[in-house]
């Protein structure tokens, strides 16, 4: 058989999914005031897709554009609302 | 020893998980293996589930974990599970399983069709059907084997007729656990398995070039079991004496015949009879549904004039049941037979050995492509 892929369609290579950026998918784009931020970390906590993370020197929210796919959720859960929601132009 | 096939489902090695749904004509199946499993007869893990769909997601689970797994079900069962049973065979899962053959509704009824798995024709499973319980016995210790071959990878079911096998008394001998375990040692999972230090993902997103792949994997592997089944089967007959045909298809006085009666299951009982009290016709069973075995039926009705396919499914919508299409198609290159469909036994309606007879007689009118229904 010609075909590379693992039988049944398994991953054994554990983390490919890093290879598929998927915040090309974001129409919404979450953007942390970090003057008003607390660095709590529900918005941590919430994201479905880990990918956003408070910086633990700064205590401050950061996102990962590479991944965030927009959803929104950080915003809805954020206790000061510091997430404001723009929308992505690319 | 003397029991319905309800009494004889193999004991699983050792390394086995076992799913039950009951309240269906598999139910003593199940009700046998738990009772193994409390006496510590079996080594196995019995878990009760809530439904079929459950069902046959935790044998989906349990055999992704890398356990041998084994489940029964039967008709609107079987029809609850189908979204899961595609999951299986698309995730290579060496499940088996007993599906007790039984009509679908509407109407509510209880009695032995085919349509039940006919209807999951295309989930990716290889289907055998047996005529006996004897062969319900052997095959599904044969069913391990193919299943859980390098080559194969693929669920089975073991398909027997509901109340003919499942509700009458047949005497069946219990081959030797120790000859069992040497014909069937311990599943050893290569591919799917649960292991903290070699982690994976099984059945994960595929995009369209990739998953395209993979169904040819998937078909391409069913097609070239039937190797592996014969292989099994003869070794099976080896060690423990007893063969049904070759395995894919099973020839009862075809020879020299100038009509070839086509069935699967118990109906070949009743096609034996009528075939032992005439010389015109032979019977070919089909025991290997899926794969569905083409070159060993062009082989077998080479020299018959006239095929005539019985069968208790209806592939609705193509006026025929499932059989005739497939066996028509199979013989469509070179065919010079005329091939003739006869939907009978639907919803446990009665087929005799004078119908088959009957049949036989009405068959030298028939037109080529001419399909009838047993109304009785």
């Amino acid at each position: 058989m010609s075909s590379k892929i693992p039988l049944g369609g398994a991953i054994k290579d554990v983390g490919s999914t890093t290879s598929n950026k998927t915040g090309t998918w974001r129409t919404f784009r979450p953007v942390v005031d970090k003057e008003k931020c607390i660095g709590c970390g529900m918005c941590e906590r919430f994201c479905p897709d880990g990918s956003i993370v408070v910086d633990k020197k700064r205590k401050k929210a950061e996102v990962d554009y590479d991944y965030c796919k927009g959803c929104m959720i950080c915003a809805e859960v954020c206790p000061v609302k510091c997430i404001s929601k723009e929308v992505e132009e690319k | 020893m003397c029991a319905g096939v309800n009494g004889c489902i193999p004991h699983n090695p050792a390394n086995s998980i076992n799913l039950f749904r009951v309240v269906e004509a598999d139910t003593h199946i199940v009700e046998d293996l738990a009772k193994l499993i409390a006496d510590g007869k079996l080594d196995a893990k019995h878990m009760e589930v809530e439904s079929e769909f459950s069902a046959i997601s935790a044998v989906v689970g349990g055999s992704a974990a890398g356990v041998r797994t084994f489940t029964a079900t039967s008709s609107q069962g079987l029809a609850l599970m189908n979204e899961v049973l595609f999951a299986a065979s698309g995730m290579r899962l060496p499940i088996v399983m007993q599906v007790v053959n039984r009509a679908l509704s509407a109407p509510i009824n209880i009695w032995n069709d085919w349509q039940d798995a006919i209807s999951a024709r295309d989930s990716g499973w290889l289907q055998l059907y047996c005529e006996t319980a004897q062969e319900v016995v052997d095959t599904t210790i044969q069913a391990y084997k193919i299943a859980e071959d390098k080559k194969v990878l693929i669920p089975v079911m073991v398909c027997m007729d509901g109340f003919f096998i499942t509700h009458t008394l047949e005497p069946v001998e219990l081959p030797d656990q120790k000859k069992v375990d040497r014909f069937l040692p311990s599943y050893k999972p290569t591919h799917a398995f649960l292991d903290p230090k070699k982690p994976m993902t099984q059945g994960p997103f595929a995009f369209p070039k990739p998953y395209m792949e993979l169904r040819k994997q998937l078909s391409d592997a069913i097609d070239n079991s039937d190797k592996v089944i014969k292989k099994a089967h003869d070794d099976y007959a080896k060690s423990f004496g007893r063969k049904y045909g070759n395995g894919l298809i099973d020839e009862y006085k075809n020879k020299g015949k100038k009509t070839a009666i086509i069935t699967m299951g118990t109906l070949a009982g009743t096609v034996r009879e009528a075939v032992d009290a005439r010389d015109d016709i032979g019977l070919v069973r089909i025991r290997s549904y899926r794969p569905f075995p083409k070159a060993d039926l062009r082989k077998a009705l080479k020299n018959a004039e006239t095929v005539i396919i019985l069968e208790k499914n209806i592939a609705l919508g193509t006026g025929a049941g499932a059989l005739y299409d497939e066996v028509r198609s199979a013989l469509y290159n070179e065919c010079k037979q005329k091939v003739l469909g006869v939907v009978c036994g639907i919803g446990g309606s009665e087929v005799t050995v004078e119908d088959v007879k009957k049949i036989a007689d009405a068959s030298k009118k028939k037109k080529n492509g001419n399909i009838w229904w047993l109304m009785k």
